[in-house]
């Protein structure tokens, strides 16, 4: 069964080949198995998995079955969940268990689908290789010395691993598509504001977006189908129906204008993971679309904008972990900011610490108008060079990372070398756009990510995009060989 | 010193009337068990965020076009960054740099019956944060967070003020006029309008302003009053005795009548403000400032100058009428349920009535004696079934309860006497019973007629008309008088 894509699952249970009960204990045995090797889960919900899929399969037996219904997935543990610990990878939620759903998770469960457990995370979203998590690091399923890319990189070695069909990520300078990519998976990262952030635990707000990761985009489409919509409960989500994904997967790609920015395939780029990518772009030709290179002259200003905006909104943003209401609290404090310094020292890893620090040295008075408000020009800058991008092609493509996936400690010393590993995706959070990456190929024994990215609210297309690809070509079914 | 001059400008904070809190649906009342009206959001949990309660937002136009301000077509929510345990989030959400309210005026009335145009900085939205407690814990403290996230418009005034009382009138006209705005209760005393006091000196003629300092969380007038006076003589006796005034937050302490310092300026945090990333910018478009401004009340200062001209009344009667909207409403109904006689019904309005609700200290809202139940009583008045005297009884019947006037004159045989050959019955009787007086009075002792007067009304039990016991008992004392002569 764990071969089965959501699709065919779905298929699978309408049939009555399989319940969901038989399904989610399969999995969950894997999940037993698997997961000492790969620490992809932070959280195993075994229990609750079982009842909610004896409840799918009491809703299908009364005819109210969705695609989803009954349908195993995993959270990232960034997305709070009712009476299940809640920890966003970090020591100071370690034993918080959240009393609310976020909308994705409430939405996923509305639609049937069943949630094995939450899984690991770069603490707080902040990493690129899953290393900076209070539980240890995940592993690459392809390449158990490599990491997985982060920070959703428990939910992409989970699904490549055939844990769980799908799972959630979040994203926020690249943190679904970068591990999506290093793990041969699909992943999606939608229009700022097309999926609620309420419940979903907040790293730099103006960036931060919910999406789905598994194995193909038609089932990105079937589980970003059931995370889309308006919340009244999140102000910057968007007012606007979400299409029906799945069905729009099959329109041809005949006359598709595919933008190639000359900054995405220059210094930088692996020479290796430039080939499969031209491969990928290549076959795209033969199913009739047109290339044409065109330039996003400010890419090379995405990296510095994001680590000034990102990490000031963090600083402000993880304040509240203080100690004082729930989270980690020193042993022992002898005043108030004794409680403070050491709650939070103890509670937060180093990249967090670090990027708070930054962040609220980038908020402070003398340095606002140098850091925090210029990278908000850069961040108009780089939406501009987007819009002027698609006046003249329909979508663009180019690497997700510009390297596979690294040896685990390789980079985890030089922040700056890993802040590199984001350089292709990082400029579609700070313009809000949607960015999807697939499977193209591989360097080796690892996978390459291509990245299509999209104007705003045309996730369609990019499924669309990502689907006809995957319908002449099989990367994305190629399993890890230990995991098969 | 005559050669100082004192400049002071005020921070108030109005709490908004509003049932839930301004970025959560928990309600706002006030008095609940600690922690119990404080949901995810107002807690600070992981993954909450804020939504813009869209009264808030009515409430600060409200304010905005009552004091002919600018109202905002864009502002914008900033987060105020500090770390302290009674804000959950680690930040305040707050309006910094684009407020909603922008460059007002209010009018304020001195003493001496002239009056001075205030500047209103601007006036922005913002949550309060939760309480410390710090008693009743063994040295520990608690936290109510009830009060987080309750709607604050924090109205700041240009450093027009001159004097400690014109900074209480002018909080005072504020007070007035976002009560009658309905958008504050104005409790002061749970703390739903406050203030900030900025105040410095600087020798007359200086065009520079002097150091200032702030007085925080004055909850009363008379500490408005007091503290500001306080500090005007402080900071002088500073400067003349060679010392310098510092840029510092001062505390007023009521029981011993100084301000105290609190923090340096040295010592101030730095806030680290940033747009919220979590709120959109506030967009206002016309429809919404016109469906503000056609809600808008009556103004006091408006209705004043119609009570003047409608009914006839004194500036002073005005204004003590205007007061709040509740007692001219009282009052109006009063008139329009008596149909007429404006200055009756002002005098008892201001008079009795007024004089009942101090006494027992209660809110017009909880008053017993209706509008409709006053007029039954001053139409009785009025058609003289009763005298102005009877009449204070009559109201505390009222007041008691006892059902309306007429049954109250009914039952306790209130009916004024006008029957002239009763109370001259009455006179012949007190006459008859009083001789030696009478001798006397007949002697040229004038200030007895009062004497007569009270025993004819004390005989009557109050009853008789007393313009008719003036006239007969003139006519009857003089008439013995004439015929003795």
């Amino acid at each position: 069964m764990h071969e089965k894509t959501i699709a065919q699952l779905s298929a699978s249970l309408a049939t009555g080949e399989f319940s969901s009960e038989e399904l989610t204990r399969a999995l969950l045995e894997r999940v037993e198995r698997f997961n000492p090797s790969l620490n992809a889960f932070i959280t195993v919900t075994a229990e609750s998995a079982l009842a909610q899929a004896r409840a799918a399969d009491e809703r299908r037996r009364q005819g109210a079955a969705g695609l989803l219904t009954g349908i195993p997935i995993a959270h990232k543990d960034i997305f709070c969940t009712d009476g299940v610990r809640t920890s966003c990878g970090s020591r100071i939620l370690d034993r918080f268990i959240a009393p609310y759903n976020a909308t994705v998770v409430e939405r996923l469960n509305a639609a049937g689908a069943v949630m094995l457990g939450k899984t690991n995370m770069d603490e707080f979203a902040m990493g690129s290789s899953n290393e900076t998590s209070f539980y240890g690091p995940v592993r690459n399923p392809w390449d158990l010395d490599a990491v997985p890319g982060g920070s959703s990189g428990g939910s992409a070695a989970a699904v490549a691993a055939r844990l769980t069909p799908g799972a959630t990520g979040t994203d926020t300078g690249g943190s679904i598509r970068q591990p999506a990519a290093l793990c041969g998976i699909t992943g999606i990262k939608p229009t700022y504001g097309r999926v609620s952030r309420w419940g979903m635990i907040a790293y730099a707000s103006s960036l931060d977006q919910g999406g789905p990761m598994a194995r193909t985009a038609e089932d990105c489409a079937l589980l970003l189908g059931a995370m889309a919509g308006f919340d009244l409960r999140d102000s910057t989500s968007v007012d606007r129906p979400a299409p029906d994904y799945a069905a729009l997967l099959d329109q041809p790609l005949t006359g598709l204008k595919i933008g190639l920015p000359k900054e995405y395939f220059g210094e930088g780029l692996d020479s290796a993971v430039a080939r499969v990518v031209e491969d990928a772009i290549a076959e795209y030709r033969k199913l009739g679309a047109e290339t044409v290179e065109i330039s996003l002259p400010n890419s090379h200003l995405a990296i510095p904008a994001y680590y000034v905006v990102a990490p000031a909104e963090c600083s402000s943003n993880l304040a509240r972990f203080d100690g004082v209401r729930y989270g980690h609290r020193c042993e022992n404090p002898k005043d108030l900011l004794d409680l403070y310094t050491r709650s939070r020292g103890e509670g937060f890893g180093a990249e967090v610490q670090r990027r708070i620090l930054v962040g609220t040295f980038a908020l402070s008075a003398g340095y606002y108008d140098a850091y925090y408000l210029k990278a908000q020009q850069i961040r108009r800058l780089i939406s501009d060079d987007f819009r002027q991008a698609f006046a003249q092609v329909d979508v663009i493509m180019g690497p997700t990372s510009p390297t596979v996936a690294f040896n685990l400690g390789e980079k985890v010393d030089d922040p700056i070398t890993m802040y590199l590993s984001d350089i292709y995706t990082i400029a579609v959070n700070l313009a809000g756009l949607p960015g999807l990456s697939l499977p193209v190929g591989f360097v080796g024994q690892r996978p390459v990510g291509l990245q299509v990215i999209g104007d705003y609210f045309t996730e369609d297309r990019l499924l669309n995009v990502a689907h006809r690809y995957q319908q002449v070509t099989d990367w994305h079914q190629r399993a890890p060989t230990a995991f098969a | 010193m005559m050669e100082w001059e004192t400049v002071i400008g005020l921070e108030i904070h109005a709490q908004l009337a509003t049932q839930s809190k301004i970025f959560s649906g928990a309600a706002t009342a006030y008095g609940a068990e600690p922690n119990t009206q404080a949901c995810a959001i107002d807690l600070g949990m992981p993954g909450v965020l804020p939504v813009l309660n869209r009264e808030v937002v009515r409430m600060a136009t409200m304010l905005g076009l009552a004091i002919d301000a600018q109202i905002a077509r864009r502002s914008v929510f900033a987060r105020k960054n500090y770390f302290y345990p009674d804000l959950p989030k680690g930040y305040q959400i707050s309006q910094y740099e684009l407020p909603i309210v922008q460059k007002g005026q209010l009018t304020i009335d001195l003493e001496d019956g002239s009056s001075k145009v205030i500047g209103v900085t601007r006036a922005h939205l913002e949550e309060d944060a939760g309480k410390s407690l710090h008693e009743d814990f063994h040295g520990l403290s608690g936290i109510d967070l009830n009060r987080a996230g309750t709607p604050l418009l924090e109205i700041v005034s240009e450093p027009d003020l001159r004097s400690a009382k014109e900074a209480v009138a002018y909080m005072k006209k504020l007070h007035q006029l976002v009560v009658y705005l309905g958008i504050c209760d104005g409790n002061m005393q749970e703390g739903s309008f406050r203030c900030d006091a900025n105040v410095s000196v600087r020798r007359k003629g200086d065009p520079q302003f002097g150091t200032r300092a702030e007085i925080k969380n004055l909850n009363s007038f008379r500490f408005v009053e007091r503290a500001i006076d306080f500090e005007i003589e402080r900071q002088i006796e500073l400067i003349e005795s060679g010392g310098k005034v510092v840029q510092e937050t001062r505390l007023y302490d009521p029981d011993q009548g100084e301000t105290r310092s609190m923090r340096s300026k040295e010592e101030a945090n730095d806030y680290r403000y940033f747009p919220d990333p979590d709120l959109l910018p506030l967009a206002l478009d016309e429809a919404f400032i016109e469906a503000a401004r056609v809600a808008l009340p009556e103004l006091p200062e408006v209705k004043k100058q119609r009570f003047m001209t409608q009914y006839e009344l004194s500036g002073y009667d005005a204004s003590v009428l205007t007061a709040s909207r509740d007692l001219a409403d009282y009052y109006e109904a009063t008139v329009a349920a008596l149909g007429g006689e404006p200055k009756l019904c002002a005098n008892w309005v201001m008079g009795d009535f007024s004089a009942f609700l101090n006494k027992e200290n209660r809110d017009l809202a909880d008053s017993p004696v209706s509008a409709v139940r006053l007029a039954g009583l001053l139409r009785r008045i009025q058609d003289r079934t009763i005298s102005g005297k009877i009449a204070k009884e009559v109201f505390e019947a009222l007041w008691a309860s006892e059902g309306d006037a007429d049954a109250i004159i009914e039952k306790r045989g209130l009916r004024q006497i006008t029957d002239t050959s009763a109370i001259e019955k009455v006179i012949d009787d007190v006459i008859a019973a009083n001789p030696e007086q009478l001798a006397q009075y007949r002697a040229g002792k004038d200030k007895l007629f009062g004497f007569f007067v009270g025993q004819v009304m004390k005989l009557s039990k109050g009853k008789a008309n007393p313009q008719q016991v003036n006239d007969l008992l003139m006519e009857k004392l003089q008439g013995r008088n004439d015929l003795l002569a």
